[in-house]
């Protein structure tokens, strides 16, 4: 790394509209991440346990946990951030709480203070995220990446504008420099938000709604993935060479299986065309586009793993090894 | 489950009960009918469809609440302006459907002016708090469902009211969110801290010893002394609104479990929506909620029976005379259809094996979006099993 060139970025933030394979990619992205001799962590927030299952493993927790090898020798690690246990985590070290945070929990008292200021919690969360990004062990980074399984395109704006957020707190005190040292990280080059799409209207559209409004609250943009792109090739075909070939490949041509065939293959051509178009508007936006594959079997481990050396490649520059230990603060 | 069953015309699983769609719409006993399911499986959509059925070929005067549908979708049905009061449907041929999008906002502001004096309202509304509350909170949309439904309800004006329900994760939030925000909002936290502004402090002190000192010290340098201050000053003018709508939100829930209403349980053929679908169906079950069946939407459409490994077979075949043979492109496309039908079979079982008796239905993936009426009609018509055959 030349003194000059900008930092890669080691805080992933994957989002994009819901159902579209957040979880996946930010899955398939840690394993990418994960070369060789490279830590990597893998972070869910709200509670939502989408990660554990992926890697037929049990539920994750506030303690980060061994989840998997990454591609090509690295290790990557699994947690399930809560808002509440930051609360508690951040009373304790900022006002020695004791075993009376443990009360106040028992009364309910810290799940209502992260329910009444929402903002409270958006910063409790990305504060996590800045510190297992921060920590060194042992003279090196703790992780070489953090990857965070984000909220929806719809509330990602919010929940990265931490500093925001914070002014509708109390603005003096450790919460506030608390919140603007997180602004700092996640308006950084450390920093990536990588939007996930599927070629559909809706979700492309979302895309380019939420990349503007990042943009425009100067939070850095990375990566667009277009996710669930079936394979197909563009041939043109008609009935009669359809039931020709079936004949030469030794299968009855039957008039139904010809229509049927030809049908199907009808609408695969309509959808590709419109995979070009969506891929299209998706480069216009000037950032790198990197396709997935549909996975007919849908996403197990080994689809997993298929996604992230598709993901590799253009993910190359993150996998670089550091020089030492470079603080994200 | 053989090929040939996999045709979208006649899109039922075999072995488990149908679900008979149009006996349902046409039903004159019945009078809701609650679409819910996990984010994204197709509540809007075959809320609103069914409703579109109901008027046309059943004659029911309906009325089709939807929540945060898509933009193209509310045009077609002429909800362009979000003004929380059903408008007729224009374009409807036979029967009547009105069509209207719940604004949360707009409802928990009529519940609270209906509760309680103007002067109380006035102020309520004026709470940056309560205006938290009303907008943002999880558990307020579902809430103000409810609510809306029952004002529906009490018109007498529909004889069907076709209700979608919120975007959440969970299907169970719609059952849940209501009362957890009621308990919320009427809880001990919240009763300690009204307490909590000055003067009244001391009580506080000795319901919570030592760590209520504490709560409101820290609390007021982590969250700014103005949150609290609002949330105190919310709930001492709830006092007198919040017994009320409490109260007829759990009227609205009772009143779900009666035979006049009837619950869908949409999913996607999706593990994690298959999933939500089998513990929403529990839960109707131990609350007595009456759920009439399953639709199990936007499978992959396959029109041509042959198995998958037949045409990789023989696309493998063709492939080695002709390394560009088309054939082996539309065999390879085939196949490709062919596994994703079938690995979304496995995960509809998983439904049939935890709720066999059930009923379902399939219905297939209508290219990519149902936007137009004749979007709608053609879903419906799926979901009755009666899709045209092209
Ligand atoms: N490339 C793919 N090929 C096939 N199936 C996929 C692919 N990507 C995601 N899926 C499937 O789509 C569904 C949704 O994916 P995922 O859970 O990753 O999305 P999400 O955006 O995290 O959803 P949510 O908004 O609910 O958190 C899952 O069933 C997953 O297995
Ligand atoms: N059978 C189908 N064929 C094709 N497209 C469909 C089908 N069912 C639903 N869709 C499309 O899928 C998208 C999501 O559907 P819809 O909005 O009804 O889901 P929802 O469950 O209401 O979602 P949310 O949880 O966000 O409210 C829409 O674009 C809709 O047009
Ligand atoms: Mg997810
Ligand atoms: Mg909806």
């Amino acid at each position: 790394m030349t003194a000059s060139a900008p930092p890669v970025p080691r805080l992933h933030i994957v989002t994009g509209k819901g159902g579209t394979g957040k979880t996946s990619v930010a899955a398939a992205l840690a394993l990418a991440l994960a070369g060789p001799g490279r830590r990597v962590l893998l972070v869910e927030v709200e509670g939502r346990q989408g990660i554990a299952p992926l890697f037929d493993a049990p539920s994750l927790g506030y303690q980060e946990r061994h989840l998997a090898a990454g591609l090509d020798g690295g290790e990557v690690f699994g947690q399930s951030v809560d808002a509440d246990e930051a609360l508690l985590d951040y009373l304790t070290l900022f006002y020695r709480l004791g075993s009376a945070g443990k009360v106040l929990q028992k009364f309910g008292a810290i799940d209502f203070a992260t329910t009444i200021a929402p903002g409270l919690r958006d910063i409790l969360l990305t504060g996590k995220l800045k510190e297992a990004v921060s920590r060194a062990e042992s003279g090196r980074m703790a992780y070489d990446s953090v990857v965070l399984d984000a909220p929806p395109t719809g509330r990602i704006v919010r929940f990265l504008n931490v500093t925001v957020e914070s002014g509708r707190l109390a603005k003096t005190g450790p919460i506030g420099k608390h919140s603007r040292s997180v602004a700092r990280l996640l308006h950084s080059s450390l920093t990536a938000v990588h939007l996930v799409t599927t070629p559909a209207a809706m979700p492309v559209q979302e895309t380019v709604d939420a990349h503007r409004e990042l943009l425009a609250a100067d939070l850095p943009v990375g990566h667009l993935v277009l996710n669930r792109v079936a394979a197909a090739k563009a041939v043109e075909v008609d009935h009669a060479e359809i039931a020709a070939g079936l004949t030469r490949a030794g299968l009855a041509a039957d008039e139904t299986l010809v229509a049927g065939l030809m049908e199907e293959y009808a609408a695969a051509r309509h959808e590709i065309e419109a995979v070009d178009a969506y891929r299209d508007r998706l480069e216009r936006l000037g950032r790198p586009v990197d396709e997935l594959p549909l996975l007919p079997e849908g996403v197990d481990l080994s689809g997993l793993y298929q996604l992230a050396r598709e993901l590799r490649p253009s993910f190359a520059g993150a996998r670089r090894p550091l020089s030492g230990g470079t603080d994200a603060a | 489950m053989r090929p040939d069953t996999m045709r979208p015309t006649a899109a039922t699983p075999g072995g488990v009960p149908e679900l008979d769609v149009d006996a349902l719409l046409g039903d004159k006993e019945k009078h809701v009918i609650a679409c819910c399911g996990s984010g994204g499986v197709g509540k809007t959509t075959t809320a609103a469809a069914l409703a579109l059925r109901a008027a046309e070929v059943h004659g029911r005067r309906t009325v089709v609440l939807t929540i945060d549908p898509a933009r193209r979708l509310a045009q077609s049905l002429g909800m362009e302006a979000l003004d929380n009061t059903p408008k007729s449907v224009a374009a409807v041929q036979g029967g009547s459907l009105d069509a209207m999008m719940l604004d949360m906002k707009r409802t928990f502001d009529e519940v609270v002016a209906s509760h309680t004096s103007a002067e109380r309202a006035a102020e309520i509304f004026a709470n940056p708090f309560y205006q938290a509350v009303s907008s943002t909170f999880s558990g307020t949309q579902e809430y103000m469902a409810m609510e809306k439904l029952g004002q529906l309800r009490a018109t007498g004006k529909w004889d069907l009211i076709v209700l979608d329900t919120p975007p959440s994760r969970s299907a169970l939030d719609f059952l849940d969110a209501p009362a957890r925000l009621a308990r919320f909002l009427d809880g001990r936290i919240i009763r300690l801290l009204s307490a909590s502004t000055p003067g009244a402090r001391r009580s506080m002190l000795s319901l919570m010893g030592a760590s209520a000192a504490v709560f409101t010290r820290v609390f007021n340098k982590v969250l700014g002394g103005h949150l609290l201050t609002d949330v105190a000053e919310f709930t001492a003018s709830l006092e007198d609104t919040f017994g009320g709508f409490r109260k007829r939100a759990e009227a609205t829930f009772r009143a779900l479990q009666d035979d006049q209403t009837s619950f869908l349980v949409i999913a996607a053929p999706e593990p994690a929506a298959v999933g939500e679908a089998v513990y929403f169906t529990r839960r109707l079950t131990e609350e007595r909620m009456p759920l009439d069946g399953m639709i199990l939407n936007r499978l992959t459409p396959v029109a041509a029976s042959l198995s998958a490994e037949r045409a990789l077979g023989a696309a493998a075949a063709l492939e080695e005379a002709d390394a560009d043979d088309p054939v082996a492109a539309v065999l390879r496309t085939h196949a490709d259809l062919a596994r994703r039908r079938a690995a979304e079979e496995r995960v509809a079982a998983r439904y049939a094996a935890a709720c066999p008796d059930v009923p379902q239905r399939w219905v297939p993936a209508l290219g990519v979006e149902v936007v137009d009426l004749d979007d709608l009609r053609a879903f419906g018509a799926a979901a009755a099993g009666a899709l045209p055959s092209e």
